[in-house]
């Protein structure tokens, strides 16, 4: 780190100036924040000639001067209500701008199993338990906003499933930024650890009202051997806010993790997903589903890092892009040369409505491993033309059977989701917001 | 199929390794603007063209080595290569192949391109390049009736400087990236080719270059031009004598395509790719694009590449004309320590443009090879459409295959498809032809075969039997 970057950074200054909040701090969180904040000033705001961040501009991020956002903001109740999902019996915990807030947690989500934490990510530091859990992704380190979050957190919540308890109900993290005349960064950390044999449906909700908010969350998995953990993330955050988050899996022995990200909102919404297969007989799913309409950019990197034999990863992301809306996708596979035997395939299709949208998408494939399966496809298109000729020779009109076909392209994606509830939530969220699709509901 | 069986073929030795005695009329090593004023007087070059060269090495100067490609080697020592050499012969100038060093047919002969022969057998046209200067151009009789200019580079500088300067630089400008940059300053020679209005050439043109001077980087510069309504095929082969130091190939190759022309591209490269440790081999360092300047022209690239210790190409179409169609074809091998980042680029931008791009990878020792592609659709670009195909195979747990494919679409109206799979050949395959009486050894080369087979139908019949003899010496067997 030279000595001039750390004068001249804006948050490098900051953290210095926070020196005496930290001391209060254990000495191992001192150290892990301070390696972070020295690996953020190495590598700075990334900018669109760095190759992981070619097609994503955050120019905008890096003009504006964040605070970092205060604790106990009031919020609506209405607000956190629309985060909720309708008649899904879930374990719900609310977040508001990064910070666990269990004055807000609705009242039918105490009873847990025996040994089962779900709680405040702040109360778990000052106890010890996290210390051989967090910053325990080895693949971060070229993440120069997850090396932010590491330097500022100061909450988020903290999961941990013992060996061979299987959660009933999912958990359910609220997570909600408020509206401020600032510029504010609020840094949720998330820490989930599923001992072996365990079984943990976790979902995520990020939404908010601010304009100028980033959100800069992390989201830390550990499953351990034979244990599962189906992890859902909706992403409906305002469409003038900022949102960049990256997901880091580890996996044991014939652990399952799967990924499911939605992402809707904010204006630019980047998520780095990266998982790593420790042992064998691991077993990963990674579904994405983005609309960018408006001015918005969805940006998904995912990294499968197939590092031991027999392992399995499937990938499918499917991106729709209307108006001015531009969707980048970089998935990438990597065989190492032990990793014989690994099964993989990866999909991305995208759909383009408007002249002006844009797709980026590089589906990448490093492969070292001679005996493997491997392949990968990408598509860009509009819907099939034969398709809706077919729809309309029925006698569908034609706004009706584009509908129709989008809402198929799109929720096709959500099948893999086990839960009811959760994925007519889901899909309501995006017909919503996509062109002429609810006319449909009232024939049905 | 057995180890030991395996190592036996992927150690064979390299079958065309010889270096012909021939005193070469070199540039001392180095490179500087008296340099490029030496090949330029030395060649007897207009003003213009001086200036070109200077422009470019003065932007040569600015410019960093490109390091994203996948591929390591030691830096290059750029004041250590000469950059000029010719046979002494050259100066004779002969008129016939009577008059060509007999050394020099002896070494074609080698190499399986005896040049009389040819000439009647083949109807094949070729334009031999010996290190940089061209020593023989036969059927230039029969072409020079059609109109049809096919000569070497600085023939034609001399004969046709409107074309040349008309043409030259205008798909691959000077300043594009660091090797072409190196070579539009220092290039020595190559081949033009120029197909008037409406004329469609008789026969396949071809161009064998070779690197044969120890030290001297080979800075090929080749344009073709088809006019409108032009078809021309073209075909370039090469095969490398044996060294132990690495050489530079830093080759440019220019296409432009007038309206309703065609233009097919033919290329099998074996240059000397290294001993089986690595050492030596050459570093092949190109850039070749070809412009679909009109409406409904076709550029058409077919590529064999199984030689160079290090292979960077990506041969390119910018599909400017409407209507216009560009097309990729290629299988890279890579065997023992080689390194190859190969790929294309179509740059959709005029309306109704096609391209298809179809490349099978194939690794076997330490091999690492990646395909590495862009298909970009501009805004204007209505009703785009590309399909991609990229396979690789995998022979033995050494070797690497990677894919690198960009897609940017910047119009609604594109279609656009990239599909890719890396496989090893099965057991099972194996045995089904092992039990219909193959052995193991043929049972791989006729799946390998099978495998490139839709990058091999594209190619011109002369080459395809080559291509076919090539991968099965550089591949024959190494699986199990």
């Amino acid at each position: 780190m030279s000595p001039a970057l750390t004068r001249n950074d804006p948050w490098v200054e900051r953290f210095t100036t926070l020196e005496r909040t930290r001391s209060q701090e254990p000495a191992w969180l001192q150290s892990c924040r301070q390696t972070a904040i020295d690996r953020f000033a190495e590598l700075g705001l990334p900018t669109t000639r760095h190759e992981a961040w070619k097609y994503t501009n955050v120019a905008a991020i890096a003009k504006e001067t964040f605070a970092l956002a205060p604790a106990d903001a009031p919020v609506a109740a209405e607000d956190l209500e629309s985060l909720r999902v309708p008649d899904l019996d879930a374990h719900e915990v609310v977040i508001v701008d990064g910070r666990f807030r269990s004055d807000l947690a609705p009242a039918s989500s105490t009873a847990l199993p025996d040994g089962v934490v779900v709680g405040s990510l702040a109360s778990a530091l000052t106890n010890g338990d996290l210390e051989s859990w967090l910053e325990q992704h080895p693949d971060r380190e070229d993440l120069a906003f997850a090396a932010l979050n590491t330097a500022f957190f100061q909450d988020g919540v903290f999961i941990r499933v013992p060996k061979n308890v299987v959660l009933d109900r999912p958990v359910h993290v609220q997570h909600w930024r408020t509206a401020d005349d600032r510029a504010l960064l609020a840094t949720p950390r998330l820490v989930v650890v599923a001992e072996s044999g365990s079984q943990l449906e976790l979902i995520e909700t990020y939404g908010g009202s601010g304009e100028s908010q980033l959100t800069d969350a992390v989201s830390e998995i550990f499953v351990g051997a034979n244990a599962s953990v189906q992890h859902v993330k909706l992403q409906v955050e305002s469409s003038r806010a900022w949102h960049v988050a990256a997901i880091l899996a580890r996996l044991e022995r014939d652990a399952r993790y799967a990924s499911h990200s939605i992402s809707l909102g904010a204006a630019i919404a980047r998520n780095d997903i990266r998982v790593r297969f420790e042992a064998e007989g691991g077993d990963t799913t990674l579904n994405g589903l983005f609309f960018a309409t408006g001015e918005q950019l969805v940006d998904h990197h995912t990294v499968v890092d197939h590092r031991v034999p027999h392992c399995t990863s499937r990938e499918l992301y499917k991106g729709i892009l209307d108006e001015r809306g531009h969707g980048v996708f970089d998935g990438k596979v990597w065989v190492r040369e032990q990793a014989q035997k690994t099964d993989s395939s990866q999909t991305n299709r995208n759909l383009i409505l408007s002249r002006d949208a844009i797709i980026d998408t590089k589906p990448q494939l490093e492969i070292y491993a001679d005996d493997v399966r491997c392949a990968h496809g990408a598509t860009i298109g509009q819907l099939d033309a034969d398709a809706l000729y077919y729809l309309r020779s029925r006698g569908i009109a034609e706004a009706k059977a584009r509908s129709l076909l989008m809402r198929g392209f799109a929720t096709d994606v959500l099948t893999a989701i086990a839960s009811e509830p959760l994925r007519a939530a889901l899909e309501r969220r995006l017909l919503e917001r996509l062109p002429g699709a609810l006319d449909l509901e009232g024939d049905q | 199929m057995s180890t030991r069986e395996i190592k036996d073929l992927t150690r064979r030795d390299y079958q065309y390794g010889f270096v012909t005695d021939i005193e070469s009329d070199s540039a001392p090593p180095g490179l500087s603007e008296d340099i490029v004023r030496f090949i330029s007087a030395k060649k007897n070059e207009p003003e213009w063209l001086l200036d070109w060269r200077l422009k470019a090495y003065r932007s040569w100067l600015e410019m960093t080595e490109p390091k994203w490609a996948a591929v390591s080697y030691p830096p290059i020592d750029f004041q250590s290569i000469s950059y000029y050499s010719a046979p002494k012969s050259k100066t004779d100038g002969p008129k016939s192949l009577d008059e060509v060093d007999p050394e020099l047919l002896e070494t074609y002969k080698k190499l399986g391109i005896p040049l009389h022969e040819q000439e009647m057998l083949a109807g094949v046209a070729v334009d031999a390049v010996f290190d940089s200067v061209s020593v023989a151009t036969t059927f230039k009789g029969k072409l020079n009736d059609l109109g049809i200019i096919f000569c070497s580079f600085s023939e034609a500088v001399q004969e046709h400087p409107e074309l040349v300067r008309q043409y030259l630089g205008s798909v691959v400008p000077i300043t594009d990236n660091f090797y072409a940059a190196l070579n539009s300053a220092v290039f020595s020679d190559g081949s033009f080719c120029y197909i008037p209005k409406g004329v469609r050439c008789p026969m396949e043109l071809s161009t064998y270059f070779r690197i044969n001077a120890a030290n001297t980087g080979q800075f090929e510069r080749t344009l073709i031009v088809a006019d409108d309504g032009a078809t021309v095929s073209y075909l370039e082969g090469c095969t490398a004598p044996q060294r132990d130091e690495n050489q530079l190939h830093a080759a440019v190759v220019e296409l432009v395509a007038l309206e309703e022309s065609n233009i097919k591209y033919s290329t099998v490269q074996n240059w000397y790719p290294g001993d089986k440790n690595g050492k030596g081999g050459i570093y092949n360092f190109v850039t070749k694009r070809g412009k679909c300047a009109g409406r409904n022209s076709k550029i058409s690239w077919t590529q064999v590449e199984t030689g160079s210790a290090i292979t960077w190409k990506y041969p390119s179409c910018l599909l400017q004309g409407d209507g216009s169609v560009g097309e990729f074809y290629s299988v890279a091998v890579t065997n023992n320590y080689q390194q190859a980042d190969t790929g294309t680029k179509m740059i959709h931008i005029g309306k109704n443009t096609k391209s298809t791009i179809i490349s099978k990878g194939i690794s076997a020792g330490h091999g690492q090879q990646t395909y590495r592609g862009l298909v970009k659709v501009l805004k204007g670009a209505e009703n785009a459409r590309n399909y991609s195909q990229c396979d690789s195979l995998l022979l033995g747990d050494q070797c690497g295959a990677h894919t690198v494919p960009y897609l940017e679409v910047k119009n609604p109206s594109a279609h656009v498809e990239h599909e890719a799979s890396t496989s090893k050949i099965s057991e099972d395959q194996v045995y089904y032809c092992q039990q219909r009486g193959l052995s193991a050894e043929d049972a791989v080369s006729l799946i390998v075969n099978g495998f490139c087979k839709e990058v091999f139908r594209e190619l011109p019949m002369e080459f395809a039997v080559e291509a076919q003899k090539l991968l099965g010496v550089t591949l024959e067997g190494s699986v199990g």
